[in-house]
């Protein structure tokens, strides 16, 4: 076709057939992740509807969904929060290690160090917590015990095996503190250069830089990392349903054998020999846990989005 | 109070040129951080070696020694404000080193507890008949390497083809829901995950179905945020220029895509997907609750219980025979293999990311 000269001049691009599927195709994956978040809920609250309905007396434990859940809920939440009470303040000092005070050459490949405690499988966390640490936690836990034993915390009897609260919870912050420290890195790296370096002009040390352009700077990006953190602590499974010794009572005490278990855990233990309105049950259970992480990470995520619009970075 | 400048009184002592306000302030000599470590560090071995303490003992006084010392010290001859610093750089070094010891202690139980069945025969025999001694994982590893595929299958495409919307076509309000439900995503337990898969399928097939595509889609739920993000991260790198000029040349905008934009940002894309697939392989509550484990080779994924890696570790821990020694060593073996899984993908995602790092300007 020769070339045109007296093309109108408000023509429109063709929409080739080949735009249309790329472009319905790509809008669809995108609102297929949608739809799959919705049916995660929707589907968990189809299968969990039968328990919900159920007389109490069929529920496993005979008093009721409400009661088989409370004890696990309490168990999740407090593994959760005490492992987000020891990871956060320690990956905050990582990152600032990292960014601030390790060898310039080298902060990158130990920023991948830890990074890789994060692929470490869960099992092999369980694995490890139960062999190695448990054992070890034995001595200090008597001590703790003894000499701390007016603490609620440390009433005891201590376990003689290690499988406590307390090696649990360690175990979930060993394993949360790698995604806070991604994030909080982060966070770092985006401090302006100019806040550093006038700080560091005016005579401060290198703490005091930190302390005044850094730290208020990161502030809400640490807010948001330990609420990550705190999600995955409250979904983790293998581990804690590897090193806890479980007998479900209600109880702050972290050094004794007897524990309440967390959500995660009884699933992924009670799941594979359970029959009918039992599995229910459990579906119901991962239904509040699913809830609640979701609330945690949805928080966690508008705090983080929150800063990076009014950060310096964009 | 009028002070006296240094240039009126250039015969002075240099070091209290204020009448008698220094204009120096102390300094530790140089070095004296390493070497007051050094000799705390000694100590520390000292007493390891011949009081007999625990090596952990030992390494927690010796941090707290040299942090207190160093505090003090610094204290009195550089005053407060360079105290804290020394003191915070102590807590931070010591914050990243305590950090360090679950890796090496992880690592470290895997290899010395996995090497006693890490053989040919653990890589070549399932487990049908086995009963005590011998056996292996050779179905779990083909089972994880199937479903972990089937994973990939289904969520590469998903999770591509969302980034390029959210990148590409993505706008308004639509755009904004995704990208933030897809990071709320990320951080659905993979128990729920499991559950999902489970409860989808029971609906369809009856309650106690159990198949390897199930897990397929419980790991898919896992991964595809994984690979949107980075996919996302990828595209947006890729510079507009690139973009400009083919348009210019009256490409359309789908081959735009295909030709320009997803051949420059693929190095990315494969690092990407290879540190999500390393995510998910070693997952096991969800395949525990939706593939199950079995003792022989089943590698139909279509077709009711398969093994997979993580839960054959699982279920070789929990339910040892007697004697459980060998039970439990093939646990082991089983881990080692995963961890050695997981670091290859991990360090293939960095050879390709830094090989083929992405074409931009600057």
């Amino acid at each position: 076709m020769p070339p045109s000269t007296d093309r109108p001049q408000a023509q429109k691009v063709p929409l080739r057939p080949g735009d249309r599927i790329f472009s319905g195709a790509s809008t669809g994956a995108g609102v297929l992740i949608l739809v799959v978040l919705a049916g995660v809920a929707a589907f968990l609250i189809v299968e969990a509807w039968p328990s919900l309905t159920a007389p109490a007396e069929d529920i496993p434990g005979g008093k009721g969904v409400a009661v088989y859940v409370w004890p696990l809920l309490f168990g999740t939440l407090i593994s959760a929060i005490f492992a987000l009470l020891i990871a956060s303040p320690l990956a905050v000092a990582i990152a600032l290690f990292i960014t601030y005070y390790s060898p310039r050459r080298i902060a990158q490949a130990l920023g991948y160090l830890i990074d890789l405690l994060a692929a470490v499988p869960s099992i092999i966390y369980g694995l490890w917590g139960f062999t190695v640490l448990a054992p070890l936690t034995v001595e200090p836990a008597n001590w703790l015990s003894e000499n701390l034993g007016f603490i609620p915390l440390f009433a005891g009897p201590p376990s003689a095996t290690g499988r406590t609260m307390l090696v649990a919870i360690i175990v979930l912050a060993v394993m949360i503190l790698p995604i806070i420290t991604a994030v909080v890195r982060e966070a770092f790296r985006q401090t302006p250069r100019l806040h550093e370096e006038a700080s560091l002009a005016l005579g401060a040390t290198r703490w005091e830089m930190i302390r005044m352009a850094a730290l208020p700077f990161g502030r809400s990006s640490i807010v948001g990392a330990s609420m990550l953190g705190l999600g995955r602590a409250l979904g983790e499974t293998m581990a804690v349903a590897i090193v806890l010794s479980v007998s479900g009572g209600v109880t702050f005490n972290l050094i004794s054998s007897a524990n309440p278990s967390t959500i995660a855990a009884n699933i992924a233990l009670q799941f594979p020999e359970s029959s009918g309105v039992a599995v229910n049950t459990l579906i119901a259970s991962g239904l509040v846990l699913f809830a609640i992480t979701l609330a945690v990470n949805m928080a966690a995520r508008a705090v983080i989005n929150r800063r990076k619009e009014f950060s310096g970075a964009n | 109070m009028p002070t006296p400048t240094t240039s009126q009184r250039p015969e002075s002592d240099l070091y209290t040129p204020l009448s008698g306000v220094p204009l120096t302030a102390g300094q530790l000599p140089r070095g004296a951080a390493p070497l007051t470590l050094l000799v705390v560090a000694l100590a520390a071995l000292g007493l390891w070696q011949f009081a007999d303490w625990s090596a952990a003992a030992c390494a927690v006084l010796g941090a707290l020694v040299y942090t207190l010392l160093i505090y003090v010290w610094s204290r009195a001859v550089e005053g407060s404000r360079k105290a804290t610093d020394r003191f915070v750089t102590a807590v931070v070094t010591c914050a990243f080193l305590l950090a360090l010891l679950p890796l090496i202690s992880v690592v470290f139980t895997v290899l010395s507890h996995g090497l006693a069945r890490f053989d040919t025969e653990f890589f070549s025999y399932s487990m049908r008949g086995v009963v005590g001694e011998g056996g292996g994982a050779y179905h779990a590893i083909m089972g994880t390497l199937i479903i972990t595929a089937l994973a990939t299958l289904i969520s590469v495409p998903v999770g591509m083809l969302s980034a390029i919307y959210l990148v590409e076509y993505g706008r308004g309000r639509l755009a904004k829901a995704i990208t933030f439900f897809v990071d709320v995503m990320t951080g659905i337990p993979s128990i729920v995950a499991g559950l999902f898969a489970y409860a989808l399928f029971a609906l369809i097939f009856g309650p106690g179905v159990r198949m390897g595509i199930m897990g397929a889609v419980a790991l898919s739920v896992l991964m595809i945020p994984v690979v949107v993000r980075s996919t996302e991260e990828m595209l947006k790198l890729v510079p507009n220029e690139l973009r400009e000029a083919s348009y210019a040349l009256a490409v359309p905008k789908w081959r735009t895509i295909t030709k320009v934009v997803l051949p420059t940002a693929l190095a990315g894309i494969a690092t990407g997907v290879t540190l999500a697939i390393a995510r998910v392989i070693g997952e096991t509550a969800p395949l525990l609750i939706t593939v199950g484990i079995t003792s022989s080779d089943n590698f139909n994924p279509f077709d009711g219980r398969m093994a997979t890696l993580s839960v054959f570790s699982y279920y070789e821990y929990v339910n040892p025979g007697v004697p459980p020694q060998f039970s439990l060593d093939r646990a082991w073996a089983a881990a080692l293999t995963l961890i050695i899984i997981v670091m290859v993908l991990n360090l293939i995602a960095r050879l390709i990311s830094r090989l083929f790092a992405p074409k931009t300007r600057g």
